[in-house]
């Protein structure tokens, strides 16, 4: 239900600007709604309390998405939804740790995500602090070499918590990831860098929700990854078979027809 | 590779003969002739304030002995963070650490900083205003390395970025001055360092001389001539007037080591004080400095003194000793004193 609650804000919101990530959203909703309604600690009161979980969204462009996670946490007011992308919003088209409560850090400029949790997670241990930092990047991130300079870094700090979280829709700018620079299976190459990694559909709730219990509570001084294999606009049929999704084109009568369409799957 | 270098790539070359033949292997520290030095002025410095502050950690890629990072790491270890060969990682880390209410000083190479980790001091630091203070070694010409090591655009790179404060110290005392001001200070702090043995210049001229962060000050009173330095160029400058000062050539110099902020108020006092050649004098490119940003201080106040720059050419240097490259480029002692004479 609250996957579900997710996808219908973030299509509102698309509606509003009338475009958007919006294939994203649809796509990491189950992970987004598992996150922050099962593995997170947090006080949505208090978005900078001290002991809680740290959510990096290192693609800034899914800030569509981490905006209804945390409208439907209760973090944000559910009322600026119609705010989003416009002149004076807090809710900026790419995330931006300035303007929004719960928006941990800049994203956007890719590869930047990892490092930054690093050195927070080091902190966090300087600290002896429970806190564990996620950070939540694209597949697309996978390619940038400061994804791997953090990599090796957390592993050899013993980052035993740092989760990283890594959306796998095999889809980039100009294409599929796999036809760029992600075609090594990717579980393999982490685990070869010394994290603990998964990987599991990232539309399958029960999934995503084991995955993130085992993460969390796994022995050892390692850090972990969980890659999520998901669908570029699940829930939404019709945009799901489009052949181009990285930023899907929606025509102004369609934004209805996939609330509708949603609508439908809703669950009971 | 520079353009004179490789019109010259294949001339066959015989060792130079002589007694004293320099190498460009002279890096560890730099030469400054008839002054005392200190040894590690920046890593003691911070070792004495992280003894006061718990939030002061440290971290390097793979260049804590050449930043004089050593001292902490070898005082206080469990303050220190070896990062590996990755600037894109240490400045991310150090973002990091500084969200979780940490003053991290990360060290490297001038050149990596602002080349290789720009856009990772941009956002995960500059854009959030964070407390990383960055501190590295090798500034402009002071290595002969040639352009791989030679961060002559860092200041023009780092001018560019909102929110970042730049320091060019000229000495160990500056060196020793400005840390517990940088770490004071609420933003980022980009600073060049001078590391090995340092040479104490500025008390020796000026006995009460201590770092002002954002301040500009007169070290030397002159009539003639009005140098506004910074870096190890206000050492070069002092040396100069004193050549000068034999033929008769009354010098002041001014030295500027914040660059960011620039001091606009006392620069504007100095230069408008009529009948003075204003001479901006900087150890890194004409573009972008300390000599454009004095020349658009003025232009824009209307101060209009004479002006003249010293400072490296906009090409890629050479490789070679340092005191040969100096003057070449126009840097030594004699070069300063000798442009100066030249535009009287």
């Amino acid at each position: 239900m609250r996957a579900w609650n997710i996808r219908r804000k973030a299509l509102l919101m698309g509606e509003v600007q009338g475009q958007g990530y919006i294939g994203q959203a649809l796509g990491i909703a189950d992970v987004l709604a598992a996150s922050y309604f099962h593995a997170l600690e947090y006080r949505p009161e208090d978005p900078e309390w001290e002991g809680r979980d740290r959510f990096y969204l290192s693609i800034g462009h899914y800030a569509i998405a981490l905006y209804a996670v945390l409208m439907e946490a209760g973090i944000l007011p559910e009322d600026e939804l119609q705010t989003y992308g416009m002149d004076d919003s807090r809710m900026p088209m790419s995330g931006m740790a300035s303007y929004t409560p719960g928006m941990e850090i800049t994203g956007g400029s890719l590869g930047h995500g990892l490092g930054i949790a690093v050195g927070a997670a080091m902190g966090l241990k300087r600290k002896k602090s429970p806190a564990l930092v996620y950070n939540l990047m694209s597949d697309g991130e996978l390619g940038e070499g400061s994804t791997w300079e953090a990599a090796m870094s957390a592993v050899q700090h013993g980052l035993d918590n740092l989760v990283c979280l890594v959306d796998f829709n095999d889809q980039q700018a100009d294409g599929r990831t796999t036809d760029a620079l992600a075609r090594v299976p990717e579980e393999a190459k982490w685990a070869a860098f010394g994290w603990h990694a998964q990987r599991v559909d990232g539309n399958d709730l029960e999934a995503v929700v084991a995955a993130l219990d085992a993460a969390r509570n796994l022995a050892g001084a390692r850090p972990r990854v969980i890659i999520f294999d998901t669908t570029m606009c699940k829930g939404v049929d019709f945009l799901e078979k489009r052949e181009i999704t990285h930023f899907v084109r929606v025509e102004a009568d369609e934004w209805a027809k996939a609330l509708a369409v949603l609508e439908k799957g809703k669950p009971s | 590779m520079t353009l004179a270098s490789m019109a010259r790539k294949y001339e066959p070359r015989k060792p130079v003969q002589g007694d004293k033949v320099a190498t460009s292997a002279m890096i560890a520290s730099l030469a400054a002739e008839g002054y005392d030095t200190v040894s590690a002025p920046f890593g003691h410095a911070l070792v004495d304030l992280a003894r006061k502050d718990e939030r002061i950690v440290g971290l390097t890629a793979d260049l804590g002995r050449y930043t004089d990072l050593h001292i902490l790491a070898e005082a206080m270890p469990d303050r220190f963070y070896q990062m590996g060969m990755a600037e894109q990682l240490l400045m991310s880390a150090a973002a990091g650490l500084a969200r979780e209410g940490f003053l991290p000083f990360a060290t490297t190479y001038a050149v990596f900083a602002s080349r290789r980790a720009y856009d990772f001091i941009a956002m995960a630091i500059a854009e959030e205003n964070l407390p990383v203070r960055i501190a590295c070694a090798l500034p402009g010409l002071t290595t002969g390395y040639g352009p791989s090591h030679q961060a002559t655009e860092d200041l023009a790179i780092f001018r560019g970025l909102p929110n970042m404060t730049i320091i060019d110290p000229c000495d160990a005392d500056d060196i020793r001055g400005m840390v517990p001001q940088i770490a004071a200070h609420d933003g980022p702090v980009y600073t060049r360092l001078l590391r090995g043995k340092v040479p104490t210049v500025l008390t020796r001229h000026k006995p009460d001389y201590r770092f002002r962060l954002g301040k500009a000050q007169m070290i030397r009173e002159g009539r003639d001539v009005l140098v506004v330095a910074s870096g190890i160029m206000t050492m070069r400058a002092l040396d100069a007037a004193a050549v000068l000062a034999a033929d008769n050539i009354d010098v002041a110099v001014l030295h500027v080591p914040t660059i960011k902020p620039l001091d606009t108020a006392t620069i504007l006092e100095e230069a408008g004080r009529g009948g003075r050649l204003v001479v901006t004098a900087e150890n890194h490119s004409v573009n972008g400095g300390l000599g454009e940003a004095v020349a658009r201080v003025l232009l824009t106040n209307a101060v209009t003194p004479a002006f003249r720059m010293i400072g490296l050419p906009d090409e890629f240097l050479e490789a070679g000793a340092l005191p040969t490259l100096h003057d070449m480029y126009g840097l030594s002692v004699a070069k300063v004193a000798e442009q100066i004479r030249g535009w009287l």
